[in-house]
């Protein structure tokens, strides 16, 4: 049991990095609590990977600190870290049955076998595969591999932590979901804290509780679900999260409201003042296509836009449109009226964010 | 469906059956026919059935050619496997070190047999090869060309230092091919050197050793350049192996006929302890 905190980590590839991409991890500072459940979420080589194996300590950080409940872990050796992992290709030892690979890591540390056995069925009874203890690991189907390899994290009482490295990549879309709802289970019954990397949303969503969002070497969010989605911290995360993702378009900070060339679109004016003291001439409007609201008829909130084309998805339609030059999107509920030719749309203010320099401008709080 | 007639397909495979028959076929047979026959010039021969065969089964020379051929076989096999997995496990993975062990560990295998041969000849004389010098140093009256151990020893060693490194280099590749996460995995496991080696690496391994095994079976079975240059097959019969009887038989008393009949047996021999390693790995790979 133990919490892991990421204190001014950082990790590089290069032997002199001078520049900020040239950090696979760029400096940052996180903690991961007791008991929870989390998700990685991420594009393909933006650090997600790296990161776990820093957790676990097959990788060395060059800079900063891991921390297992306050303890400096940084030259612990894996196997001293008591961390279990479960890999993007299922691995198991081919020669040796279904029992044995999971008694493996305990006959590493001695447990005596009457212990290691009761471990073992315990936990192949969880997983579903008692009925395949005594067969050959190498005769196994890639979803009872990748269930062996998670069994072998499960079986030692002294792991404090089961980091996963995309571990439904091979497995079957149908068998996908039962391992992803076999892996809540295990976590609501065993109380370890897990770390789940993916590039999925949809995966990191079913399973976590909280999903850090990384990009370019950076946590750029950390928040449940809903967070990610009604507030995104950064563009990416706006982007990232959510299909289609988030629609944005740049515009002038003017005197009393944003402007894109002939339109102007009002904003709380304490956002307003922020934007100004921060010396800002432009800034990047956000807006999810669930929130852009499409009226019926002309309005005095509403902007007058050109509809480019409506796409049918089944139990909604995304209509595209181009507003002050960009091409938007907005959801359509089923029964809604489809505009033709033109739209009038707005930007209800609640749900329109403001972003510098890629990141959330908010109303400084009182 | 009907059977389309379609005779210029035999065209096509033509090629094959040309090179299988001057490869295999053609040249084999010409010693079963010579196995069967007793030759006295081209115009004049007998067949004489399973004569020959019957004489070389019963010759007592081949029959200790033969145990010699298996002890020798064995020998090597139970020294050069180990040995060349031991190597292959020390030598270095990445940089520099790990192109210069390649060519270093590969020099043996581009030397030829009977310089392989020559050399070992020098290396192991007492007056001016340093292996036989340093026997001497050490009070051993050190003499390949008298003392029958001596000779066998310095076959032995001739052939671990000849061929180890082929064996090594197959290991060192099957090694090589072992993905990385396989390590990581065992060492989230916390698993010892040894089990490393005896679940990942040992494993994964199976298949170059069983080509490592039969390649080196069937070479050290028919071994013939290496002990002929370095001992002769001496003192007396000691080192005397199956191919110098056979090349004795059919050169040195051009006895056609027996030597054919050996062929045939000294090729079945081989063929039959094969297919025995083969399926003995085989079976043990099985699940049960």
């Amino acid at each position: 049991m133990a919490e892991i905190t990421l204190n001014a980590l950082a990790h590089t590839y290069c032997d002199a990095p001078s520049k900020p991409e040239d950090y696979a991890i760029r400096q940052m500072q996180h903690v991961w609590h007791q008991g929870g459940a989390y998700a990685l979420l991420g594009p393909s080589g933006c650090g997600k990977s790296t990161l776990l194996n820093i957790i676990s300590g097959l990788l060395e950080p060059s800079d900063g600190e891991v921390l297992f409940d306050g303890k400096r872990v940084n030259e612990l050796k894996p196997e001293e870290r008591n961390i279990a992992q479960v890999f993007q290709f299922p691995v198991v030892y081919d020669t040796m049955t279904v029992y044995d690979n999971l008694a493996f890591p305990l006959r590493n540390i001695g447990v005596p076998e009457h212990k290691i056995r009761s471990k073992v069925l315990e936990v192949a009874e969880i997983l579903e595969l008692s009925d395949q203890l005594k067969r050959k690991a190498k005769g196994l189907s890639a979803d009872q591999k990748q269930k062996v390899s998670m069994g072998r994290g499960l079986v030692r009482d002294d792991v404090s932590a089961i980091l996963f490295d995309e571990p439904l990549t091979v497995i079957d879309p149908q068998l996908k979901w039962k391992l992803r709802r076999k892996l809540k289970q295990i976590h609501e019954q065993f109380n370890i804290t897990m770390v789940y990397v993916t590039h999925d949303q949809l995966e990191a969503s079913t399973f976590a509780d909280k999903i850090a969002v990384m990009y370019q070497g950076q946590i750029v969010q950390f928040g449940t679900p809903r967070e990610l989605f009604e507030h995104p911290a950064h563009t990416f995360v706006g982007y990232f999260i959510g299909s289609p993702g988030m629609n944005f378009l740049e515009a002038e900070v003017g005197d009393d409201a944003l402007t894109f060339g002939d339109h102007t679109l009002n904003i709380h004016p304490k956002l307003l003042a922020e934007l100004k003291a921060r010396n800002a001439t432009s800034a990047t409007v956000g807006i999810r296509p669930e929130f852009v609201h499409v009226w019926d008829g002309q309005n005095v909130d509403a902007f007058r836009v050109d509809v480019d084309f409506v796409e049918d998805l089944g139990t909604y339609k995304i209509l595209t449109f181009t507003f002050a030059g960009v091409s938007m999107k907005a959801r359509l509920s089923e029964d809604q009226k489809v505009p033709q030719g033109k739209a009038f749309v707005s930007f209800p203010e609640q749900w329109t964010k403001i972003y510098l320099n890629d990141y959330l401008v908010e109303v400084p709080h009182d | 469906m009907t059977k389309v007639e379609n005779n210029k397909a035999w065209w096509l495979v033509m090629p094959v059956f040309l090179i299988v028959a001057f490869s295999a076929i053609i040249p084999l047979m010409t010693v079963v026919n010579y196995s069967v026959q007793d030759i006295f010039d081209p115009y004049t021969r007998y067949f004489v059935g399973t004569e020959w065969f019957k004489q070389v089964m019963l010759d007592e020379r081949l029959h200790d050619a033969l145990i010699r051929q298996f002890i020798f076989s064995f020998t090597i096999l139970l020294i050069e496997i180990p040995l060349g997995i031991m190597v292959a496990l020390m030598m270095p993975t990445k940089g520099k070190g790990a192109s210069l062990a390649l060519i270093l560990v590969a020099i043996p295998l581009l030397i030829p047999w009977n310089v392989v041969g020559t050399i070992w000849q020098i290396f192991g004389r007492a007056d001016i090869g340093l292996f036989g010098a340093m026997m001497a140093k050490l009070g051993i009256n050190y003499n390949y060309a008298s003392e029958p151990m001596h000779a066998w020893l310095t076959v032995v060693l001739m052939d671990v230092w000849h061929w180890t490194p082929l064996v090594a280099l197959l290991c060192y590749s099957g090694l090589r091919a072992i993905p990385e996460v396989y390590y990581q995995a065992a060492r989230i496991d916390k698993a010892s050197r040894w089990a490393v080696f005896r679940y990942i690496q040992l494993p994964k391994l199976t298949n170059v050793l069983i080509i490592g095994v039969l390649l080196r079976f069937m070479d050290s079975f028919m071994i013939y350049t290496e002990p002929f240059v370095l001992t002769g097959g001496g003192p007396g019969t000691s080192t005397t192996f199956l191919s110098q009887s056979l090349v004795q038989q059919a050169i040195g008393q051009f006895d056609l006929g027996p030597a054919a009949a050996f062929s045939l047996v000294y090729f079945l021999i081989i063929l039959l302890v094969c297919w025995v390693f083969y399926t003995t790995i085989m079976h043990m790979q099985k699940d049960k």
